[in-house]
């Protein structure tokens, strides 16, 4: 057991961040050694959700494993099950018809919104400012609705099966998206007003926390943790699945390597998003939403690995199949987890208030890392 | 570096080439006695650069452990999937934690849920179960009649 509280012998402070704690989003538990207000290592103790969603899978069929993956990153669920879905799809082989591609894109893109819209309150909140929290939960709300009149749930949505998505779209769903749009365009403008220009936010912000692009990439951090430090990772770009391929949409980086830079790829990402939904929300193609497929699904032989682009970064699933109707093992890679295995490199040397806001532009995810 | 021109590459560079076929990228079988040093080439040498070890996971074949490594490198665009046999009576593996850091945490989650060993790891303990637990919990003979429910 390592000492959990308490001095050591060089009269450095060992003290203890959560498991319950507001700023660590969930039941992280950090045990930190300080010399002073200097942090001198972060230790990430995990677990305190651990379900072993990869041994549960084991058990559950190739429809049933994709309803659990929602639970993982419960704000990009959409995001995580479209993850599942590819990776069936691919070991089927099975073609998904261009409405389902569709509907799937604007759906991941509303559900990056939502995350990002949260983390955005969340963070302000971190670093003390508690009115954007009210304010990203006003629009979110607005996203959440939209959800839940074609999903039916507004936080763990199922909503996309092997071979498209459940259901069709809510006749009402493109004026309804189409009114968000207008909306948040005018909103967003008003975050920066708030909060981005703020002096002391930025003085909060600059400097803390850096990561140099080659540690981003040794610590295997991707999304815009990553692309603060100016590391281009996005796997929409990179390697295009769905209809991404053939949109207009910049990959955000930042040189910055610090919060700030962090802060403003999300800020910019939120832009990027509402110009993708806006691309295709008049174009969402006529037809199927859903390919025709067999009640019990068999992978063959082999292993299938497939990633996509969550609001935290890549999510990869890989699939040992033996064949049956279960997969062999399934191994998820969530983007959150590696992403914390950068906190210790990050916060050694800044300050104890710095620690909070460097954990708030990791955007963690507990259930995500410790799935 | 297409499949192909990877393969011939690797080929040069590991000291009994054994590959996988058809995967969606090159898979290369790699003894875990040699792994270490097959893990620097891949690292370091001019135009392999594999700086992005993007999954790390451990699968047990009831006959053996397979550790399967995730490879791509950031500057060429290419992926490689290494793959180490490992004895299931006795599970050791060299750590790569001090060539891609993000493997330190990756490792300690491979021991924490299938028991393998990764020597000259810097701090090897389980990570997600308590220090206590019994048991490796992603092994496919893991019992325990307290916490699981069969499906």
């Amino acid at each position: 057991m390592i000492q959990e509280v308490g001095t050591t012998e060089q009269g450095e402070l060992v003290i203890n961040l959560g498991p319950q704690h507001p700023s660590t989003h969930g039941v992280l538990h950090l045990v930190i050694t300080l010399s002073g207000e200097t942090i001198k290592k972060v230790e990430p103790h995990l677990g305190y959700i651990h379900r072993s969603i990869e041994k549960m899978c084991e058990s559950l069929s190739y429809r049933q494993f994709i309803y659990v993956t929602s639970r993982m990153d419960y704000l990009s669920s959409h995001i995580n099950n479209h993850g599942c879905a590819l990776c069936v799809e691919k070991g089927m082989q099975i073609e998904v018809p261009p409405r389902a591609k569709v509907i799937r894109v604007l759906m991941d893109e509303l559900t990056r919104l939502a995350s990002h819209q949260l983390w955005w309150g969340a963070m302000a909140m971190d670093v003390g400012a508690l009115t954007p929290f009210f304010h990203a939960f006003r629009e979110r709300e607005a996203i959440n609705d939209i959800m839940e009149e074609t999903c039916g749930a507004r936080l763990t949505m199922n909503y996309m099966v092997p071979g498209g998505v459940m259901a069709d779209l809510h006749p009402d769903f493109p004026k309804k998206v189409k009114e968000f749009i207008r909306f948040f365009r005018t909103k967003i403008d008003e975050y920066d007003d708030l909060v981005t220009g703020n002096v002391i936010f930025k003085s909060r912000m600059e400097g803390v926390g850096y990561l140099s692009p080659e540690s981003a990439v040794s610590y295997g951090c991707t999304g815009p943790t990553a692309r603060g430090s100016g590391v281009s990772c996005d796997i929409r770009k990179l390697y295009p699945y769905e209809v991404y391929g053939q949109l207009q949409f910049e990959e955000v980086t930042a040189t910055g390597g610090d919060c700030f830079a962090r802060y403003m790829v999300r800020m910019q990402e939120m832009r990027q998003s509402l110009s993708i939904i806006e691309q295709l929300i008049d174009n969402i193609p006529e037809g199927e939403f859903q390919a025709k497929t067999k009640a019990v699904l068999k992978l063959p032989k082999g292993e299938f690995y497939s990633r996509v682009e969550t609001a935290r970064g890549e999510f990869g699933v890989y699939i040992i199949s033996e064949g049956g109707t279960t997969p062999y093992r399934i191994k998820f890679r969530s983007p959150g987890f590696s992403n914390l295995s950068a906190l210790d490199h990050m916060a050694r040397g800044y300050k104890i208030g710095d620690l909070v806001a460097i954990m708030g532009t990791l955007d963690l995810v507990i259930p995500d890392i410790d799935r | 570096m297409n499949k192909e021109e990877l393969k011939v590459r690797l080929e040069a560079l590991l000291p009994s080439p054994t590959f996988e076929e058809g995967a969606e990228w090159t898979t290369a079988i790699v003894d875990p006695a040699g792994w270490e040093g097959v893990a620097r080439h891949l690292r370091w040498d001019v135009g392999l650069e594999f700086d992005y070890l993007f999954c790390v996971t451990a699968i047990d074949w009831r006959t053996h452990f397979t550790m399967v490594y995730h490879l791509t490198s950031t500057l060429h665009r290419h992926t490689v999937i290494v793959k180490v046999k490992l004895d299931r009576d006795r599970p050791e593996i060299p750590t790569i934690s001090a060539i891609w850091h993000t493997a330190e945490f990756h490792e300690r989650e491979a021991f924490d849920l299938f028991g393998v060993v990764f020597t000259g790891h810097p701090d090897l303990r389980r990570l997600f179960m308590t220090d206590e637990w019994k048991g490796w919990p992603l092994r496919k003979d893991y019992e325990d009649p307290v916490n699981m429910i069969k499906l």
